[in-house]
């Protein structure tokens, strides 16, 4: 299976709908420094991988998929769904490849270039999302 | 002011994130933006300049914590939408108290 890009998926979504992403990312990234201030790094880290993008793209997923069958006559289909458990199954994968990322900030972060670091803990998490996305057939966790 | 500025770029970072979501083919794949170090970029980079590199390590050190959270949350959501016939916003929603359980429960145990 190919990775394509597809630009026209940008124009199915609603102005509130980047409204509703700008408002979460930004109110999450707010909470996770209040929280650090108010109980410290430790407790305030947990909240770096808190599910910002997950919610309102899965939303988004079932939503396309649903108008994509209604348009083509087909009411009630559970396509919308599944194509949402599809992307909840990519976002596990991607989870596991935040770890790595934390990871390497974790480690790197003390000794290295800030800069150099997170663009490298980035690219780690990326080739490593990649990596599980490519041995995806082999790994337990499809949706059921 | 920071705040502001926090909310500023953490907001547009996970718009970007969001967007490359949307436009990647296969689903399978563009889920992977779904858990994207977002928030993180976002944080991360402020809490250097702020606060030290050392209080921005231990930050991710817990970071790796929320992110096992992270993981049973996406199964969660799995389970409820396929094995419960919830919409993708509720059982994303629903699932949130694991993920909040998950992260304070290790917080508790492991990190404190």
């Amino acid at each position: 299976m190919t990775v394509r890009v597809d630009f026209s998926a940008l124009a199915k979504a609603r102005w509130h709908e980047y409204a509703v992403r700008f408002l979460f990312g930004g109110a999450i990234t707010v909470i996770t420094g209040l929280l650090a201030k108010e109980y410290g790094p430790i407790f305030g880290g947990l909240f770096l991988a808190f599910p910002a993008i997950f919610p309102a793209s899965a939303t988004l997923v079932e939503r396309h998929e649903r108008e994509k069958k209604e348009r083509a006559g087909i009411a009630n289909t559970i396509r919308g769904r599944q194509a949402a458990a599809v992307d909840a199954r990519g976002a596990a994968m991607g989870s596991l490849a935040l770890m790595v990322f934390a990871f390497a900030v974790f480690k790197l972060e003390p000794i290295w270039n800030s800069g150099l670091t997170l663009f490298l803990a980035f690219a780690a998490w990326l080739a490593a999302s990649i990596l599980l996305w490519i041995c995806r057939p082999h790994l337990r966790f499809k949706p059921r | 002011v920071q705040f502001v500025f926090r909310f500023v770029v953490g907001g547009l970072i996970v718009s970007v994130f969001a967007a490359l979501g949307d436009v990647l083919k296969p689903k399978s794949f563009a889920g992977l933006f779904g858990a994207a170090p977002s928030v993180a970029l976002a944080t991360l980079g402020l809490t250097i300049v702020a606060n030290g590199k050392l209080y921005a390590a231990q930050e991710a050190h817990s970071m790796i914590v929320g992110a096992a959270a992270l993981f049973f949350y996406c199964r969660v959501t799995i389970w409820l939408i396929m094995n419960h016939n919830s919409r993708a916003a509720s059982a994303a929603m629903l699932a949130i108290p694991v993920w909040l359980a998950c992260a304070i429960g290790a917080w508790l145990l492991i990190l404190r």
